[in-house]
């Protein structure tokens, strides 16, 4: 059997790729996970002819993608729509190519939920709760919130700093949805959705596509641009209560603490190393729970930590240097490990992290996984 | 006017549940193998694995375990009953319920709660929360 820690440095990204996001009602899935892969494929210098491996996410059928797409590939493998896939599909597809099922994966995604004005509550999410009025992730994000706010005296201000940070990083993307700066006087004025959270607090909602190309480290020295390795990852699922979607008691913190030590240990990175943090942000309270879950502070502690722009460039942890989904576009975890790989790449721009060597991905959420990326 | 908030898809699973709550009694389901207490219903007990499972009547006393206020109607139903405040209630036998937390008084974390049963249908009885003293 392999041990998880003979993959390390051993798979690479060749090829990233994105449309524009936004609201397209004349284009469905395929149109735009297409475009996401034309752009992939540009991006690396791979022949379409060589993909042989094909994982699709939140795309209603993997046969038409192949058949939208031209490919036959050896592998393919389907997840659901869920926002905790991302990082399960790359692990996944990692995997598949060490043990010889695939040499190129393509990894696409794809959201319409914009044009198709989806709103992840009531009906469209039939849940156990509903006779009582509890539905969307965002109310059971704002329970852990209020919970984390009772239990250590965290503050709606300390919170705002979240979606200040994402959001100054969304102005310096050209790419990014909500380009107007925010302040913490404008997250506290802001109407609540599901109290304590407010509308600053949400993830957008918009339509887009991205696409990853993985292939062996091997392999990925001879395309266009510097590869960039997978160097580590962990995971750990929290199934119960899952009657109560998207919600943990305490925060996911077994889970993240676990994901991102087994990371960690295979990278063998620490903390100190850690130049990025991308940080799936569905909510602005999820980024104080990974912080307190991966260690960056104490379990508690992550309203202070995060005072003070300690979450911008330039402050002690840049986290989600494209906007997240809080600011730049809501691809449920897929567009943050883009932005891994180019602030690597040092393709960022405005918004680079200076001398970026080590870049975490951290998605805490039932399943819970984390990625460190490194360069090649 | 009639009811027009959501109501509860009642199964062979939940029948009992509902069943009490009209009877004025809040019930979780009990392992009859091991003892072990939960809610929401399954098929088999989540520790042993067993089949045979009744339901037991509780206290309905617990603790506030959380709160939020429902500024948005995801159903029609909920629009003229905004803002609404939903609670966590970490039952005395140990389940955690979702519920409503109903009465004046002001949340407290940790606070002692009990259970108050409000038919809103004929065939509906949900049970609700009020702070305990």
């Amino acid at each position: 059997m392999t041990d998880l820690k003979d993959l390390s440095d051993k798979i690479a990204v060749i090829g990233v790729g994105n449309t524009k996001y936004g609201n397209f009602p004349h284009i469905d899935e395929y149109g735009l996970a297409a475009q996401a892969f034309r752009s992939a494929l540009d991006d690396s210098g791979l022949e379409k002819s060589k993909v042989d491996g094909m994982l699709v996410c939140r795309i209603p059928s993997y046969a038409r993608m192949g058949e939208v797409l031209g490919i036959n590939p050896r592998w393919s493998l389907t997840l659901p729509p869920h926002g905790r896939m991302s990082a399960m599909g790359i692990v996944e597809a990692a995997t598949a190519i060490a043990a010889g099922h695939a040499d190129y994966v393509a990894l696409m995604y794809a959201n319409i939920g914009r044009s198709r004005r989806v709103n992840y509550g009531g009906d469209e999410s039939p849940g156990t709760w509903d006779p009582w009025g509890f539905t969307s992730p965002g109310a059971a994000h704002a329970m852990m919130f209020r919970r984390h706010m009772e239990k250590f005296g965290t503050t709606t201000r300390q919170l705002a700093e979240v979606s200040v940070a994402v959001r100054y990083h969304a102005c310096l993307n050209p790419d990014a949805v909500m380009r107007n700066p925010i302040t913490i006087e404008d997250h506290e004025s802001a109407r609540f959705i599901t109290a304590p959270l407010r509308l600053l607090d949400y993830c957008l909602i918009n339509d887009g596509a991205v696409c990853l190309i993985l292939t062996s480290a091997e392999r990925a020295r001879d395309f266009k641009k510097p590869p960039v390795l997978i160097s580590g990852f962990g995971g750990q699922e929290t199934f119960s209560p899952s009657s109560i979607a998207n919600f943990d008691m305490d925060f996911w913190h077994p889970a993240v603490k676990a994901s991102g030590e087994q990371a960690r240990g295979m990278a063998g990175v620490t903390h100190d190393d850690i130049d990025a943090l991308m940080c799936y942000d569905n909510f602005s309270p999820t980024v104080l729970f990974s912080l307190e879950g991966l260690g960056f502070c104490p379990q508690g502690e992550a309203g202070r930590f995060v005072e003070g722009g300690t979450l911008s460039l330039g402050g002690k942890l840049p986290t989600n240097t494209d906007g997240g989904h809080l600011s730049n576009s809501y691809m449920q975890g897929w567009g943050l490990n883009v932005e891994a790989v180019r602030q690597l790449r040092g393709e960022c721009g405005a918004r680079q992290v200076p001398d970026c060597e080590v870049v975490q991905y951290v998605q805490a959420t039932p399943c819970t996984r984390s990625i460190i990326y490194t360069r090649g | 006017m009639s009811y027009n908030k959501p109501l509860p898809k009642v199964d062979t699973l939940t029948k009992p549940f509902w069943d009490a709550a009209r009877e004025g009694r809040l019930v979780v389901q009990h392992c009859t193998a091991c003892g072990d207490v939960h809610f929401p219903p399954g098929p088999v007990c989540p520790h042993c694995l067993s089949s045979d499972q009744d339901w037991q009547t509780v206290s309905g006393s617990g603790t506030l375990e959380g709160w939020v206020d429902f500024h948005r109607a995801y159903w029609d139903g909920f629009k003229d009953s905004l803002p609404y405040r939903c609670c966590l209630v970490k039952l005395a036998e140990g389940p955690v319920l979702v519920s409503n937390l109903v009465g004046e008084a002001e949340p407290k974390f940790g606070a002692a709660v009990k259970v108050v049963f409000e038919a809103v249908t004929d065939d509906v009885t949900l049970p609700k929360f009020v702070v305990d003293g």
